[in-house]
């Protein structure tokens, strides 16, 4: 077991360093000047300015070199300097990530705790009314854009009915709390401010539920069907052949047999609700690394898309192998394999 | 509750015929339509897309504008539909173009085997490991905006979950009586590969295609709504979304573009879903 997690690890850790080399091949083929973006028009014009400036980044340095450059300094956990914002880029990571990891948590809960009774009910209850709202659900989550919902659900319930508060993680009004984790809910119950704490929870309503939604269409479209087939099988049969209660067939013999397509996806789908946070925190202003994600690529910042390429790739393989040690927890036969 | 089913095997007979007609008949109807209106836009549309009259700006629905003007007086309802054109080529291009490229690799790896297989399925594991909005993002940025760009970026990142799929059907393939029959009468490898092998193994992959274009439909709108898919003022319906998110009070500029992606992206679930029980039996009865 320590060897097979061990060997995963280590091919984890060279795929995320082939993922950086990737993109770092793609941003350099492709046009797109990161000193003339981020220079603007009045200093691009000057050559010896620019000259400097990519001198400064060691823009003008051969490729491998760059690229050592990058592997040099990443085993010493730095990331480099932000061309745009020209600060360090883990310092920006670290001040746009809180936000992002509060939304998503979140949103994946949500996500869990409707999408998976619901699958299950549905299969359970198949062509009742829960099967049709299963079915609405998760139709519309997988079929609608995730920035269109946003706008949708600003419009009615901010707009029109003003249930919600607005765009943005708190009134401008409230004052944010001192910063411990980042994490808004968590600092503000830390210090106890429980006016702030309410602003900040009332604020994640909208942009949870709209990043939840996607996630939580094929939660419960997954479960159903796992469900449904977990449902048909010979032990289901003889469970209720002796009279056990359907509580406890559902619950206690269907639902776990159940459960390993829906933890794939689920660990999948954490994963990529990050991704889908471009779109949620452009509405909703939300200060995340969705946003910083988008504005790096159009400012095409070498050192900012490198280090979100190696965080976004490390999560997705940790959440792979995850996902996959999970698997023997919940069937004992895979480790016997 | 007595009347819970404790051993769905079949669903009831009515549910089960809408689901296995209904519903993908609904679909093609839906997508159909849409086609029809992107061919003929010149000639169903009242007005000129791209026709600004600041006078009647932001004027909600109406009899002579059924889905109101945008900000600059547009016509949203001719907007919407000159935005099909370029939600369904875009759409079709980079899943027809990315399918047939990820077919072809993960066939011939799968069929050659060896070092070649090995190189090619740690490739597509690589861009496995981003989600596909995000890289097609950056290159989108780097290529620069334009519907020609963004259907190179998102191409980009399509095909491998096609070349996993051919890979995986081919090796099923591979074994069966009908291809060492092939092989006796001397066929050669390429002609095994595309005439007998994948027509074999098609089927699965137009179940991936249809529920596809819907999602590739999606993340052109999600780029285009980023300000990475048109060039202004082209109508494009991530576009018109984007212009019109401020807003709210004027909810139709937004609202109706909107509604055109989530119609187009049930269609071709429908069609898909439908297409997988018509190729499964094991799936059909529920």
């Amino acid at each position: 077991m320590i060897r097979y997690v061990g060997s995963r690890l280590l091919t984890s850790v060279v795929m995320v360093l082939l993922s950086t080399l990737v993109i770092f091949l793609i941003a350099n083929t492709v046009p797109g000047d990161p000193a003339l973006v981020a220079m603007g028009d009045m200093a691009a014009s000057d050559p010896a300015q620019v000259k400097a400036f990519r001198a400064e980044y060691g823009l003008d340095l051969p490729l491998w070199e760059q690229y050592g450059l990058f592997l040099q300094r990443l085993v010493h956990g730095d990331l480099g300097i932000s061309i745009s914002s020209r600060r360090p880029v883990l310092d920006d990571i670290v001040d746009y990530a809180p936000a992002t990891l509060e939304l998503a948590t979140i949103a994946f809960i949500l996500s869990i705790v409707v999408g998976l009774p619901l699958g299950v009910l549905a299969a359970v209850r198949r062509d009742s009314w829960i099967d049709h709202v299963a079915r609405a659900v998760s139709l519309i989550g997988v079929s609608a854009p995730t920035f269109w919902l946003a706008f949708i659900m600003l419009a009615i319930f901010y707009g029109q009915l003003d249930w919600a508060p607005g765009p943005g993680r708190l009134d401008p009004v409230s004052f944010p709390p001192d910063r411990i984790t980042g994490l808004l809910l968590i600092d503000t119950a830390l210090q106890g401010d429980w006016a702030t704490f309410h602003d900040a929870a009332a604020h994640l309503v909208l942009p949870s539920i709209v990043l939840a939604m996607a996630t939580l269409g094929l939660v419960t479209r997954t479960t159903r069907a796992a469900m449904l087939e977990a449902l048909s099988q010979d032990y289901v049969r003889v469970a209720r052949a002796k009279g056990l209660r359907r509580r406890v067939i559902v619950n206690g013999h269907a639902l776990p047999n159940a459960l390993l397509p829906v933890v794939t996806l689920g660990g999948l789908a954490y994963a990529n609700l990050l991704a889908g946070a471009v779109m949620t925190e452009t509405v909703f202003s939300w200060p995340g690394l969705g946003r910083y994600t988008f504005r790096s690529a159009v400012t095409v910042d070498f050192p900012a898309i490198m280090a979100i390429t190696a965080i976004v790739a490390a999560v997705f393989v940790l959440v792979n192998l995850a996902v996959d040690l999970s698997y023997a927890m919940l069937d004992p036969r895979v480790t016997k394999r | 509750m007595s009347d819970v089913v404790i051993l769905p095997a079949m669903a009831s007979p009515r549910a089960r015929r809408v689901r296995r007609y209904g519903l993908p008949i609904l679909g093609a109807g839906i997508i159909l339509a849409w086609a029809l209106a992107a061919t003929f836009a010149p000639w169903i549309c009242p007005y000129d897309p791209n026709f600004v009259d600041v006078a009647q700006r932001l004027r909600p629905p109406s009899a002579a504008n059924w889905l109101g003007t945008d900000a600059l007086g547009r016509d949203v309802l001719t907007r919407v539909i000159y935005g099909a054109r370029t939600s369904l080529s875009v759409g079709l291009i980079v899943v027809l173009l990315g399918g047939a490229f990820g077919t072809l690799l993960g066939a011939a790896a799968a069929y050659v085997r060896g070092w070649a297989e090995e190189a090619l399925m740690r490739a597509t594991d690589l861009v496995f490991c981003f989600p596909p909005i995000i890289l097609a993002m950056a290159i989108a940025a780097a290529l620069g905006i334009g519907a020609v760009n963004t259907a190179i970026a998102m191409l980009v990142v399509w095909w491998p979950k096609f070349a996993r799929l051919a890979r995986s059907l081919v090796i099923t393939q591979r074994s069966m009586e009908y291809v060492e029959a092939a092989q006796s009468i001397g066929f050669g490898p390429g002609h095994i590969l595309v005439r007998q092998i994948i027509p074999n193994a098609v089927g699965p992959l137009v179940v991936l295609v249809t529920l596809d274009l819907g999602n590739a439909i999606l993340v052109f709108a999600g780029l285009s709504f980023l300000g990475l898919g048109v060039v202004p003022p082209t109508p494009e319906w991530g576009a018109m979304v984007a212009e019109g998110r401020e807003l709210v009070q004027q909810w139709w500029v937004a609202t109706f573009p909107g509604l055109a992606i989530l119609t187009v992206v049930m269609g071709f679930n429908f069609m898909g879903d439908g297409f997988r029980d018509w190729l499964d039996p094991h799936a059909r009865s529920r």
